[in-house]
């Protein structure tokens, strides 16, 4: 029976070891060679190394369906979503993988994005603003927003907070106070929302400086490596356009 | 001390200005350098086109005696160009890596992702920092021999005054700098964004790259066309001589 299926390639998945909790453990890459399987994702590929070679390698998940972006990694230097890289896009079945820079490194391909996204949220201040909301009715129905609208905002809302758009900005990788497009994408999204009620000179003193949206050298990394599609470029230009013409 | 703690209160309008600036000189620059491998080319159409140009930079029309016009002109026209590539070159030295580590940090990217413009920014700042330099040169000379522009004139500066090497780089590095800082613009402001502004990016990009190609071969030619007359006044013994159109004389 087992003759009649196919054998796969063999995957050599060549992985960035390092514990930094492990006293006196330093960086190095580790190659593993699996069987590829029909549909086989790097995540799928990395369950079986954690399986079959080595129980104490890390990296994160949630999901499997690149909707929670916990997988974020370097796949042959790009970054992306584990669970949704197939290891049939690469050809020569040699694939190395690395953790997403500019993030804090917990081991492996395990970084704490989370720790960042925080901080982001709390410098942009990540929610509705308005002063007339401490004497809120809560008996009073919502205001109705037009579809078209709440459609646009869910558009930039889509961000899953992989990281992959802070690893693959230069501009960031250089200046670490850069806030980055998955910052932008929020700021960009409470603008367009009528409930909140920050005015445009409110949304200058968060990003009106070269650690916001001035700093941005359009490297466009952000615009080309999310793997949710989010029009990176197109906000960071309308905001930059905002913030130049206010007096 | 006093302006710096009215920052904490209101965020400076500065930085708004700044980047807005070196995108305005940039732009200015780069279309000016287009327009001037344009004239500087006209040596391909020949000796006199080439006459004729250098003639109404210097406003020979005003005059009215052939091609000889105000030199002046040119000396303030460098001037102006020179005020605008030193405030460029001031605005964009922010952007400039600030220390070893923050270059290595961007090599390291560059070579992990291998993304195009990523990559286009280094070339940007190489050929940037290669201008400061080159740039300076060519434009004081201008600056300070503004009756020294013509077929003749300028053959003798790329050949028997040794700026053939100089004026080479430079070629390269114009017009890199140009056309990527020019798309780079475009994106960065969200012009001609359209209904599909990923589209409009790719075409931008290959019109960046065709223009490149087309300015750095206009160049090499152009450069080729004067190395050839600057050898020809050599051996015409004729160094410091002035070319005069035939046709000239009769206007």
């Amino acid at each position: 029976m087992s003759e009649n299926i196919e054998k796969g390639r063999i995957l050599k998945i060549s992985i960035l070891r390092f514990n930094p909790q492990l006293k006196g453990d330093k960086p190095k890459m580790v190659t593993y060679e699996l069987e590829e399987a029909p549909g086989m994702t790097i995540f799928i590929a990395l369950n079986e190394i954690r399986e079959k070679f080595d129980s104490s390698l890390q990296f994160d998940f949630v999901c499997r369906a690149g909707i929670c972006g916990s997988c974020g990694m370097i796949i042959n230097g790009q970054p992306d979503l584990a669970c949704r890289a197939l290891t049939s896009k690469y050809p020569s079945g040699e694939i190395t993988l690395m953790p997403l820079p500019a993030f804090e490194l917990i081991g492996d391909l395990s970084v704490n994005t989370g720790k960042f996204m925080r901080a982001m949220s709390e410098r942009i201040g990540s929610w509705i603003h308005d002063q007339a909301m401490d004497e809120i009715d809560l008996t009073r129905l919502e205001e109705k927003m037009e579809p078209g609208l709440a459609d646009k905002i869910y558009e930039l809302e889509r961000c899953v907070e992989c990281g992959c758009c802070i690893s693959a900005c230069g501009t960031k990788r250089m200046r670490e106070e850069f806030l980055g497009a998955a910052g932008f994408m929020r700021i960009a999204r409470f603008h367009m929302d009528p409930r909140d009620k920050r005015t445009d000179d409110d949304i200058y003193e968060i990003i009106g400086d070269d650690d916001g949206i001035f700093g941005c050298m359009s490297l466009l990394g952000c615009e080309d490596y999310c793997p949710k599609d989010l029009p990176h470029q197109t906000q960071i230009a309308y905001l930059r356009r905002k913030m130049v013409n206010l007096r | 001390m006093e302006s710096l703690l009215l920052d904490t209160v209101r965020k400076s309008r500065i930085p708004a200005k700044l980047d807005f600036y070196q995108s305005a000189t940039g732009l200015i620059l780069g279309l000016f350098m287009w327009v001037h491998m344009l004239m500087v080319s006209s040596i391909l159409l020949g000796k006199d086109a080439m006459k004729f140009v250098a003639g109404m930079l210097e406003g020979s029309i005003l005059r009215g005696e052939g091609d000889h016009g105000y030199p002046i002109l040119v000396t303030l026209a460098a001037m102006g160009i020179f005020t605008l590539f030193i405030i460029h070159a001031a605005l964009a030295v922010r952007k400039f890596p600030a220390n070893w580590k923050q270059h290595k940090v961007f090599r390291q990217q560059m070579s992990m992702m291998n993304h195009d413009d990523t990559n286009y920014w280094y070339t940007q700042f190489i050929t940037g920092f290669i201008m400061f330099f080159l740039g300076s040169v060519h434009l004081f000379i201008i600056m300070t021999h503004p009756d020294k522009i013509g077929p003749y004139a300028s053959a003798d500066r790329v050949v028997s005054e040794w700026m053939w090497p100089l004026y080479l780089v430079l070629l390269f590095a114009v017009e890199f700098h140009g056309t990527i800082g020019l798309y780079r613009l475009a994106v960065k402001w969200g012009w001609f964004d359209g209904a599909d502004p990923r589209a409009t990016r790719k075409k931008l990009k290959a019109f960046k790259k065709a223009l490149t190609i087309f300015f750095v071969v206009l160049g090499l030619a152009s450069l080729g066309a004067y190395v050839k007359i600057g050898v020809e006044q050599i051996n015409n013994d004729n160094v410091g001589g002035r070319y005069t159109r035939v046709s000239s004389t009769n206007q």
